[in-house]
């Protein structure tokens, strides 16, 4: 299908890209690497007036350490987040999680600032952001703010982000010491969504874990934090009894959609599988 | 063979060049002068009546050209129904371009729409007003026959397209005497073909003189041709049909379809071009999906293992309407007659009915009916050995027909030259190195770590003469034929009716003339695809490209040589028979010594024709056309294995490695037949593990994209090692067989069997294809 005709800017500044949303009355939608945008309008799934082009904006490029943070600009490409040294060493489940995102064609384009924004439930970064209790800069005409994570997914395609703003950069906190991640996804297909992902940080300490941090995806309408599986490793060495208990506690932690095709007893099944494999494979990153 | 320089050797497919260097012509590139572009409004419902269709809107929409309905397209074209004679009491609904009153599947044409761009035509399909008033689909095959059920479409009388029997008289006698008795239920899913080039056509009628050119990226040139000047009343030499490179068909894009004909109808009714290019929705819901079986089946045996007998009842789901004009009944068709093909047993009985429903059509896709028959004939076969206690190797070695003992009839009545199935098992457990593979999975298991091997030995229809298509009343082309001809410089030029889509038809053809006039390939240009510049025939589909299309090549060549060895002969003042064609010249047969160049020949004949002998006749043009003759397929066969490791936590079966042997007679070129079975290969383990068409409960396709329906990608597929085997026909001088489904005909039941054979420890079992992490956690008991 082709798309419905529309009208292109391509924005300078985020002020920019806001105010000419503003003067297309909401009737605009802003574009950054395309790989969800464009699909959407050759399938006609929304026809807006007006395309905004963000990838020529410098605030939303960049990435540097600030303050024990990494700010991460929201038109970083996937490749960078596969490739960059810096994201490597403090934003390591982004750099576990990418080479699970789609095929290098499309990593060379989508951004990461996209993928969160998009918050498809079955993709790899936003989860990778909920365990790395991640921050996510939005733009409004009022100012800039700040929202966790475990706040800015909202439901399926939903988040913090209201009509009108930008993601201008996410930002993931340093790895400590003892630090340990770990990333896998069971997929039909190399680059395909998951069937179930899970995304796993912690910091290992003598007596056990601590801070554990636990997001799946394709397992709701957005990444789902294991808070009863986190409690169940806390203040525990990794083992198999522990494995047990968090695999025994995601049986509370969610709720998968049922379908015929993809029952929750399927997703439930092969959530608990693949958190054990994660939790056995935990690699210290700090 | 007067030399055999050129066939049996590799030589790369030239028009692959061509495309790496994005010098590629598909119809879809094409643009030819006030071309109009066509988007077509589709039903959204499986089932219903048209109660109001309003197209007023769309006709002023900006760029719209023409709109059309039912109301003022179709009365130019006559229907077309699915039928043929040799399918005794088949039934189908006459079809026609655009739905009239009632829809019957989700995607039906309903309305045409022709705008200066595709872009403009879909924004007025958006202002098109259709109101449906909603029917009851039927879905399911099994339900359809249930009485009460109502009827899928007004054109029937009955939800049963086709039913028949094929029964040996010992039937019932076998299974009362058996020692052994495994049966199973099967379920094979519908897919679809997904070629990289969508289906695209440009029509071009030109009012001034009556001429239709239609640009089709098709297979079969000829046969559009002639169902184009007969619906549409048009004299067949008025309609030229050109298939440039086409980008795949795999069998799909040889039936005829409304959007085909609706673009022929729209450029008879305006004059000018109309382009379609099918987008990849909508290929989902109108390109003919494949397959769509149930199937019951048991395998008598007596105490040692051999079979006696097949009891098999397939069930298969062609959609509203049969495809024409080869029908949809063809696939059924071989499913029975194909089951247990290698092997001696003597009894059967086959059960086939083809059941309608609202959805797409289904039909002929590469290796029709072979991959259901092998994967049921497999899968009992395994279970027998298992029951038996007998490796799988063995109970093949126990029933395999032995090599020595052709010509064979099957118990299903088909009648085999030579096939070489023992010597192709002996070599496929050498490249396979069984016995090790058999010591590491048994030591892998111990480790938790579940892997299979799994076997299967197939028989593929191949050359077939008039016997598939032509007795059932079919206009389709059971012969081929070929232009040879020596330009004026000694060059050689081939116009033949078969057609290329990738797989190396051109580069085969230029190898096997070269042979005949002793030149090299490259010296030989073959044109295809085009009916105004090539001889008429049946071009390429079931296997027939290099068995009948190569004889057709080489007979050509031969008279082609026939005639220069006459023209040397006068102006050597030479015997032809003392003379013979090689290294671009004419020769001393027994001497090899040089005499004349190919290129003094053209020049002769052609510039000075009047230094020949009287009476000698100056033609460089040779014309030959072929129709098989003798056996009325010439069958061949092979064997398959494929190893797999099944993570039995998760369902993921991961490919390890695929083994095939495979004899299809004469090979002319061992590159492009490799890469034919591997292509093939992918295109069976596609359906077994990926690829399904999925419905919901009110006949909606639900995964009606790429990013749902999954194509198996390079990533998932194993390397896939081939061997040969080789028996020519006899029924040729040239001895090809065909080999391009091959691969796909037994892939899929090697890979069944292999994952079985690694889910044997938990007592698991799997017969649905395709074998999805679900269907693998629930045979599992995880689900």
């Amino acid at each position: 299908m082709k798309s419905p005709a529309f009208e292109y800017v391509r924005a300078e500044s985020v002020a920019d890209a806001m105010s000419a949303y503003a003067e297309a009355d909401g009737d605009a939608v802003y574009l950054s690497g395309g790989h969800s945008v464009v699909p959407s309008l050759a399938l006609r799934l929304q026809a807006p007036a007006l395309l905004i082009d963000l990838s020529n904006i410098a605030a939303l490029s960049g990435i540097s350490l600030h303050d024990g943070w990494l700010r991460i600009g929201a038109m970083t490409r996937h490749v960078q987040a596969l490739k960059d040294p810096l994201i490597a060493a403090h934003a390591p489940l982004f750099t576990a999680a990418a080479p699970f995102v789609a095929h290098p064609a499309i990593r060379n384009r989508g951004t990461l600032g996209g993928s969160l924004a998009h918050a498809d439930p079955a993709s790899e970064f936003p989860a990778a952001a909920v365990a790395m209790r991640a921050e996510l800069e939005i733009a409004s005409s009022q100012g800039i703010r700040r929202v966790p994570a475990d706040d800015f997914f909202v439901d399926i395609y939903e988040t913090a982000i209201e009509p009108g703003e930008v993601l201008q950069a996410i930002h993931v906190p340093s790895p400590v010491a003892g630090q340990v991640i770990g990333f896998d996804e069971i997929a039909r297909r190399r680059g395909d969504y998951a069937m179930v992902g899970a995304a796993v940080q912690a910091v290992s300490r003598g007596s056990g874990l601590e801070d554990v941090s636990i997001a799946l995806f394709s397992v709701g309408n957005h990444p789902v934090r294991a808070r009863k599986a986190q409690a169940a490793l806390t203040g525990r060495m990794i083992d198999a009894d522990a494995i047990a208990d968090a695999q025994a506690a995601l049986e509370d932690d969610l709720d998968p959609p049922d379908d015929p095709q993809f029952p929750a007893s399927m997703r439930l099944h092969l959530a608990r599988v693949l958190l054990g494999r994660v939790l056995a494979n935990l690699e210290a990153v700090a | 063979m007067t030399s055999t320089d050129h066939i049996g050797q590799s030589h790369r497919r030239e028009n692959a060049l061509r495309h790496l260097a994005g010098r590629g012509r598909f119809v879809t590139d094409l643009a030819l002068p006030r071309m109009v572009h066509a988007a077509f409004v589709r039903s959204p419902m499986a089932k219903g009546k048209i109660v109001e269709l309003d197209v007023s809107a769309a006709a002023e929409a900006p760029g719209v050209v023409r709109v059309f309905t039912a109301e003022t397209l179709n009365p130019i074209c006559a229907p077309w129904t699915g039928t043929l004679d040799h399918f005794a009491g088949m039934k189908s609904a006459p079809q026609n371009m655009l739905a009239e009153g009632q829809v019957l599947w989700a995607g039906h044409p309903v309305a045409m729409i022709l705008a200066h761009s595709r872009a403009e035509a879909e924004d007025a399909c958006e202002l098109v007003l259709l109101d449906i008033e909603d029917e009851e689909a039927v879905v399911d095959g099994d339900a359809a026959l249930v009485e009460g059920t109502p009827l899928v479409s007004e054109g029937i009388d009955s939800n049963l397209c086709f039913r028949t029997v094929l029964e040996t008289p010992g039937l019932d006698e076998a299974f009362a005497n058996a020692a052994h008795v495994v049966e199973d239920s099967f379920t094979f899913g519908r897919h679809t073909a997904v070629t990289l080039e969508p289906r695209a056509v440009v029509a071009d009628f030109d009012p001034s003189t009556g001429q239709l050119t239609v640009h089709h990226g098709t297979q079969t040139p000829y046969q559009f041709q002639d169902v184009y000047a007969h619906q549409f009343g048009l004299p067949d030499n008025k309609v030229r049909v050109i298939a440039p490179d086409v980008g795949g068909s795999f069998g799909m894009k040889l039936h005829v379809y409304n959007e085909e004909m609706a673009v022929v109808a729209a450029s008879l009714k305006l004059g000018r071009p109309v382009r379609f290019v099918a987008d990849r929705l909508e290929s989902f819901v109108s390109d003919v999906h494949a397959r769509d079986h149930r199937v019951s089946a048991r395998m008598a045996m007596d105490a040692q293992g051999t079979i006696l007998a097949m009891d098999v009842d397939d069930m298969t789901q062609i959609g509203a309407i049969s495809t024409y004009p080869r029908t949809s009944v063809a696939e059924g068709n071989q499913v029975i007659r194909l089951m247990g093909a290698p092997y001696t047993m003597p009894d059967y009985r086959g059960r086939l009915s083809v059941v309608f429903q609202n959805k797409v059509q289904t039909s002929q896709y590469r290796a029709v009916g072979h991959p259901i028959a092998c994967a049921v004939t497999e899968a009992l076969v395994d279970r027998a050995a298992e029951q038996l206690d007998l490796d799988p190797i063995e109970i093949r070695q126990r029933n395999l027909v032995a090599d020595d003992a052709y010509p064979h009839v099957s118990a299903t009545g088909y009648q085999f030259e030579k096939l070489s199935h023992h010597a192709a098992l002996a070599k496929l457990r050498e490249i396979m190195g069984y016995d090790a593979l058999r010591a590491e999975q048994a030591e892998l298991r111990k480790q938790g770590i579940y892997r299979g091997i799994g076997i299967a030995s197939f028989v593929e229809i191949t050359n077939p003469g008039a016997a598939f298509y032509g007795v059932g009343g079919a206009r389709v082309s059971a012969q081929d034929g070929a232009i040879v001809r020596l330009t004026p410089s000694g060059e050689v030029h081939c116009a033949i009716s078969v057609t290329e889509q990738g797989q190396g038809t051109e580069t085969i053809i230029a190898q096997v003339v070269a042979d005949q006039l002793g030149v090299t390939p490259d010296q030989v240009k073959v044109t295809t695809g085009d009916t105004d510049t090539t001889p008429s025939g049946g071009a390429t589909w079931a296997c027939r490209g290099a068995g009948i299309g190569g004889e057709t090549a080489l007979r050509a060549g031969r008279r082609l040589q026939a005639q220069i060895l006459a023209i040397a002969g006068a102006v050597l003042q030479a015997e032809p028979a003392t003379l013979a064609l090689a290294g671009g010249t004419v020769v001393d047969k027994a001497t090899g010594k040089e005499r004349i160049t190919l290129a003094e020949i053209g020049r002769i004949a052609t510039y000075r024709p009047d230094t020949l002998p009287e009476g000698c006749d100056n033609s460089l043009t040779a014309v030959q056309h072929f129709a098989p003759t003798g056996y009325p397929f010439d069958f061949t066969n092979g064997i398959q294995a494929s190893h797999v490791e099944v993570d039995i936590e998760t369902g993921v079966t991961r490919l390890l490695k695929h083994w095939v042997v495979e004899d299809c007679g004469r090979i002319i070129n061992p590159l492009l037949v490799d890469e034919q079975i591997r292509g093939g290969v992918v295109q069976g383990l596609g359906p077994a593990f990926f690829e399904e068409c999925m419905y919901d409960d009110m006949g909606q396709m639900t995964n009606a994209s790429l990013a749902d329906y999954l194509v198996p990608m390079a990533g998932e597929m194993p390397d896939i090692e081939i061997a040969h085997i080789e028996t020519p026909t006899l029924d040729t001088i040239l001895g090809a067989k065909g080999v391009g489904e091959a691969g796909t005909a037994a892939a899929g039941a090697a890979a069944m069997n292999a994952v079985n054979d690694a889910l044997r420890p938990m007592g698991a079992r799997i017969s649905q294809t395709p074998m999805t992490p679900l269907r693998i956690l629930t045979a599992l008991g995880h689900v």
